[in-house]
């Protein structure tokens, strides 16, 4: 019976120092990192559009940093998540609403004004979370193609529906190698 | 640095390590002197020729050009013009295939030849060593000089630089197999390169120029050290015959034992490379006065029955140099632009030939047999003793292919030269380099994507700002003005009839719940008659818009389930709620107009009242606010037939009774639907309303604008308040 | 029309996988033809049950896994493995011996890993283990040189012996094994491990018949036969020649040092060399590309390691020979010792 007692004595003072030494540790040595939701922000696409129902990339950062879901983001797809789960160290999950259907890479787009029929009503320059509209109200409006983020939050406020979302064109510049135009078999 | 170059001199060559000794097959086509093919029926300029950005175009279909003629003019850094290859006119400009891996079409300019091949007025300078620096590389810049050795570098930018250069390298190693092009040009005009390269040594001072020529050529090394002679400053160079020694990295390492840093160019170690072809062009461009339109293209491979090298105009399409060289085609077609170790095929006959092509390739199938099936990577190394780079082609290839691109990255995938070493000795037929391009591409558009992520979120901060900054600008206003109407108020009537009105609009409030009659009673009691009169006319016209709406929202509905259950009484019904409700409507349009004007008068207090629940007001228009409502009125009234039409849709049996029930009847789940969705229209209405009451006391406030321009619309704008104003009353009920 | 779209470079060496198996194989040769000279046809038996039944098990396991079963067959990785087993193992040991190996390698050390080029353990080393941890009579019953077995063992008997445990004539092998005077012959590692642990000399244990002049009796023609075999492989660029000078470099030392250090306590640096597996451990096994380290001083630190693992489990440990054991733990080591030993890459300064 004493010896039970000394080991269990032993063990706990075991635990003790070393718990000490463990916090010692961890405040001696912390690691100064990038807040949490710093990385998960950095992480996200920025197209602020909101299909996470989060007003913005950063909101939506936060909320992941409090717990919630990584797979409401579907303009970073597949790539994002993974990052996002290798971040928050929780497994990989498909993409919300794409559970069934094969994952596939989203493509990007961008919005284009059909000027003609612009009415520059501005309702998609207050809808653009970039301020990537521009026009007066009662002009034309129109796009700047480079700053926009494809988050199609212009489209819906559009009373005359003049804007669509296209995918970017493919140029030489940007062209990525494809394997399948190669036809090559893995034995 | 002067030890170095002794070491050079002595005739010391370094080595780099790996490198490939792929089968030469130069012979096929190194025999014969470099000759000219006919001149094709159209040509097509490609207006992208070179690594940079496009020049801005000079012509128009319909323009007559004339041989050597600018068909584009350079306005920014990193471009490079093109020229007509010879005389004809534009006949379209228009986006064709261009010689580049992707098959992709870019813009390019179609000329048809007239045959005359008339040239412009060339401007040859006899004795450039009068020309200033500057005037020889703007001389270079227009002719649109591009390193000939594949790259189409720029030439005049790697003149540009202001580091001091020790060693000029040109490159004629030609280490590709099938190619001989340089090796030709070497052979017959080797005076001219060397005047060429003097032009080179004229704008950079290097302190030696090595020629390096792979001793495979011996030739070519002949001829090029008898045009050397004399020139103490020269140096010819064999090198051992090893690919890829002509890769611009790899023969720096050889001839000056120098790498060129990660990420860094030649310049960075005082080393510049420039190809013998370009040397040649350079000549041509300052001596001559002719710009760059034809270059040396060796056609080879079995398919073809005369191989050889041929001047070829820029913009000919690959077809005709064929048809002129006795191809056939190889079943299936196999074309190669470049050598066969780093070339690309072509995905169709109709590319032309720009500045990048050296080599067109037809080979049998027996010579460049089709590639076999991928087998499993067995670790072997043979990639790593091959890899001229040091790199490890095979961790490089489990992460690729994995698309882990932080350790491909960390295994240096950027410094991969894709020379094809690795991919040619692999026992295991990976196709290393493909994999390679492909992370390396999607690197690359992962960083632009950050990029424009972190610009997007700038703006995206910026905004919100902004919008801060505003809101509270005009709460800032608001209140400032508010507090003058105060003082101005203190000073006329006193602050009793404050209080009093304060009283008037709370009881009006009140009583409009209750009875439109008491309020009367309310009114009489107040001291100034304006404000009562006002709340009263407000509580008329709120009622009359509720009903509208009520009315609206049976019509609504009528609609929706006179569609679903096809009942004939519900049609009736349908008809009837729409006379209705136009005729409240009306009503209620009236009322709202007498409200605005009520509401006009009363400005101050509407004001303040609504002051406290301002939204995030932001425009400055307020008849794009009116349209907009209006606009959100009738998608509003579509949306909710819609909305009520899938109510319906659920309870079909019980719909025809349904839509005729006051909401109050209908059971939970509908009634709640429609509450809910009543809400959500009602405060969103509402907050257009309140903007717009702001708006029109902003404009009161001021009263710049002529009152008749409004009158118009007025009346619509007056209805949408109402209306709003009645959901958001409609909204306490249902609460 | 249809063109022909592939990634450059779009010319390619004609050395296949199987090609570089097969020559691997072919290579071994000369050292099997030694073997089967001193030590009988028990050899060419085993080669073939093990190859046999290593083709069998990667057929099978290439069907379960539904790949192409002839095309992946024919890059004679599974031969090779069969091969590599069949040479090691004890000439007259019983056949479900090879057969077992042969499963082990194939299913558990190859296939379970992923097939061909995922195997963290070089297979034909990890059967070889399994085997001798779980049979050990079975696997140390080497049969001494034929010119000092008394009985002629036809090839009959060889079957017989394998199949059945006994020759024609009733003898069992551990009878074979036992000389004129009563005296059970081991191998020359064998007898030296037994010796030393017994409080003998190197010098009065060289004198034992299995030796002469200080070396094995065909273990030497064996390991010279291998070492040619080797060389070849060399020749042809088939083996890095990084990895067998290495080893045998640093085996040769540390058994040099051991020995100057206390003669009598320890084998010549020779022995060493020239006996059990050492040569064709050094180019056949260390060499296997699937489970060595690939960066160029990865691989000088790999085989450096096993030369160090063998010489001690030779001269400590207590399992005569070492090779399989040192080349399964060197294999644990090598995902590490890739990792730290990337080259420089062309234009960095640091590694």
């Amino acid at each position: 019976m004493s010896i039970l007692i000394y080991a269990l004595i032993a063990i706990g003072v075991l635990a003790v120092i070393f718990g000490a030494l463990l916090g010692y540790a961890q405040i001696r040595f912390k690691v100064e990192s990038d807040p949490l939701v710093e990385q998960i922000d950095e992480v996200l696409p920025q197209t602020q559009c909101g299909q996470c129902g989060y007003p913005g990339c950063r909101p939506y950062a936060e909320a992941i940093a409090n717990g919630d879901d990584i797979n409401k983001c579907p303009p970073g797809g597949d790539a994002t998540i993974k990052k996002l789960a290798d971040m928050m160290g929780v497994e990989v999950k498909p993409l919300v609403g794409s559970e069934d259907n094969t994952q596939q890479e989203p493509i990007k787009k961008v919005a284009y004004i059909r000027e003609d029929e612009c009415i520059g009503c501005t309702k998609c320059i207050q809808a653009c979370p970039v301020d990537a509209i521009v026009g007066a109200a009662k002009h034309m409006h129109t796009v700047i193609i480079d700053e926009c983020t494809g988050c199609d939050l212009c489209v819906e406020p559009c009373p005359v529906d003049c804007i669509d979302m296209l995918p970017i064109e493919t140029k030489p510049e940007t062209w990525r190698w494809q394997m399948n135009s190669i036809p090559v078999k893995n034995l | 640095m002067e030890s170095l170059i002794e070491k050079i001199k002595s005739g010391y060559l370094w080595d780099f390590p790996g490198g490939v000794h792929p089968p030469e097959r130069k012979e096929l086509s190194n025999y014969q002197t470099i000759s000219h093919l006919a001149l094709p029926e159209k040509l097509y300029v490609t207006v992208k020729q070179h690594i940079g950005q496009a020049a801005h175009l000079l012509v128009k279909v319909g323009d007559k050009v004339k041989a050597g003629q600018a068909l584009s003019q350079v306005q920014g850094p990193m471009e490079l013009p093109v020229h007509a290859p010879s005389s004809g006119e534009v006949v379209e400009i228009k986006s064709h295939p261009i010689a580049h891996a992707s098959g992709l079409e870019t813009e390019t300019i179609v000329i048809q030849t007239d045959g005359l091949d008339n040239w412009i007025d060339k401007q040859p300078v006899a004795n450039y060593l009068e020309l200033s620096k500057v005037e020889i590389v703007d001389k270079l810049k227009a002719a649109g000089i591009a390193g000939l050795g594949g790259a189409a570098f720029p030439t005049y930018v790697k003149h540009n630089n202001s580091q001091p250069v020790d060693v000029l390298i040109i490159n004629g190693v030609e280490c590709e197999p099938y190619i001989t092009a340089d090796d030709r040009l070497m052979q017959e005009y080797a005076a001219e390169i060397i005047c060429g390269i003097e032009i080179f040594t004229h704008l950079l001072k290097p302190k030696m120029v090595v020629i390096a020529i792979e001793n495979n050529k011996p030739a070519a090394i002949a001829a090029m050290e008898q045009a050397c002679e004399g020139k103490t400053q020269f140096i010819v160079r064999a090198i051992p015959t090893k690919y890829p020694a002509g890769g611009e990295k790899q023969l720096i390492q050889v001839i000056t034992g120098k790498e060129v840093p990660s990420g860094g160019i030649p310049s960075d170690i005082g080393v510049v490379t420039q190809n013998v072809g370009t040397a040649y062009a350079a000549y041509k461009a300052i001596v001559h006065g002719e710009p760059l339109i034809e270059r040396v293209v060796t056609v080879t491979g079995e398919q073809v029955s005369q191989p050889g090298n041929y001047w070829i105009k820029l913009g000919t399409p690959v077809e005709f140099i064929l048809a002129q060289t006795g191809y056939q085609a190889a079943k299936p077609e196999h074309l190669i632009m470049g050598g066969p170790m780093m070339g690309f095929n072509i995905p169709n006959k109709q590319v032309p030939v720009s500045k990048i092509t050296n080599c067109i390739l037809a080979p049998s199938n027996q010579e460049l047999p089709l590639p076999e099936d991928e087998q499993n990577c067995i670790r072997c190394g043979y990639c790593v003793d091959a890899c001229p780079a040091n790199l490890l082609p095979q961790q490089l290839y489990w992460h690729t292919k994995a698309k882990e691109h932080d350790k491909a990255q960390e295994y240096k995938l950027a410094d991969c030269i894709e020379c094809g070493a690795c991919a040619y000795v692999c026992p295991s037929e990976i196709p290393l380099v493909q994999y390679y391009r492909i992370a390396k591409a999607e690197i690359k558009a992962e960083r632009i994507e950050h990029e424009k992520a972190e610009k997007a979120k700038e703006r995206f901060n910026a905004r919100n700002e902004r919008l801060e900054k505003e809101k509270q600008a005009r709460l800032d206003k608001h209140k400032q003005a508010a507090e003058a109407r105060k003082a101005a108020m203190e000073k006329d009537q006193g602050a009793k009839d404050k209080v009093a009105e304060a009283l008037a609009r709370v009881q009006a409030k009140k009583q409009q719940a209750a009875s439109g009659d008491n309020s009367k009673a309310d009114n009489s009691k107040s001291d100034t008659k304006s404000a009562a009169q006002a709340a009263i006319e407000r509580a008329k016209a709120r009622k009359a818009a509720q009903e509208a709406e009520k009315a609206q929202a049976t019509n609504a509905e009528q609609t929706a389930s006179a569609e679903q259950a096809e009942a004939p009484p519900a049609a009736e019904n349908d008809a009837k709620a729409k006379a209705k409700a136009a005729i409240e409507r009306a009503k209620a349009r009236k009322a709202a107009k007498a409200a605005e004007k009520a509401q006009t008068a009363d400005t101050e207090q509407t004001a303040s009242a609504e002051q406290s629940e301002a939204a995030i007001p932001a425009e400055n228009d307020a008849k794009a606010k009116a349209k907009a409502a209006i606009e959100r009125a009738k998608a509003r009234k579509a949306a909710q037939a819609a909305e009520k039409a899938q109510a319906t849709d659920t309870e079909q049996t019980a719909s025809a009774e349904q839509a005729e029930a006051v909401p109050a009847a209908e059971n939970d789940a509908k009634a709640k639907a429609k509450a809910a969705i009543e809400r959500a229209k009602a405060r969103k209405a509402a907050q257009a309303a309140e903007k717009l009451a702001q708006e029109s006391t902003e404009q009161t406030e001021t009263s710049s604008q002529p009152a008749n321009e409004q009158s118009d619309k007025d009346a619509r704008i007056k209805a949408a308040i109402a209306k709003a104003k009645a959901k958001r009353k409609q909204l306490g009920e249902d609460q | 029309m249809s063109f022909r779209v592939a990634s450059s470079p779009h010319n390619h060496v004609k050395n296949k996988t199987s090609r570089v198996m097969m020559l691997v194989a072919l290579a071994c040769v000369p050292g099997i033809l030694t073997q089967v000279w001193y030590f009988g046809y028990g050899s060419l038996i085993q080669i073939l049950l093990a190859v046999t039944t290593a083709i069998a098990a990667e057929a099978l396991c290439l069907q379960q896994r539904n790949y192409p079963v002839v095309k992946r067959l024919k890059d004679n990785s599974a031969l090779l493995t069969g091969l590599l087993l069949g040479i090691s193992l004890p000439p007259l040991a019983p056949w479900w011996i090879a057969v077992i190996g042969s499963l082990f390698a194939i299913v558990i050390a190859k296939q379970v890993y992923g097939g061909l080029g995922q195997n963290i353990f070089n297979p034909a080393m990890a059967g070889y283990v399994v085997l001798l941890v779980s049979f050990p009579l079975s696997m140390t019953l080497w049969l001494p040189p034929l010119t000092l077995v008394e009985y002629d063992i036809s090839f009959v008997d060889t079957l017989m012996l394998i199949f059945t445990g006994y020759s024609e004539t009733g003898y069992s092998l551990a009878q074979l094994r036992v000389d004129l005077d009563g005296f059970t012959m081991a191998t020359p590692l064998d007898t030296i491990k037994t010796g030393l642990s017994n409080q003998q000399t190197f010098s009065e244990l060289s004198q034992i018949k299995v030796f002469s002049e200080q070396l094995g009796i065909g273990w030497t023609a064996v390991n010279v036969a291998y070492l040619c075999g080797g060389l070849i492989l060399i020749f042809l660029k088939v083996i890095n020649w990084r990895i067998p000078v290495a080893f045998l470099t640093s085996l040769f030392i540390f058994s040099w040092v051991c020995h100057v250090a206390s003669p009598d306590g320890a084998a010549t640096a020779s022995l060493h060399l020239l006996s059990g597996a050492t040569m064709f451990g050094a180019f056949f096994i260390l060499t296997d590309p699937v489970s060595a380290s690939t960066t160029p001083r990865g691989k000088i630190i790999f085989a450096v390691l096993v030369g160090l693992l063998v010489f001690f489990i030779r001269q400590y440990g207590g399992y005569p020979d070492a090779i399989a054991f040192a080349v399964l733990l060197a294999n644990m080591c090598v995902p590490l010792i890739d990792y730290y030993t990337k080259p420089r890459v062309y234009g960095h300064t640091t590694r």
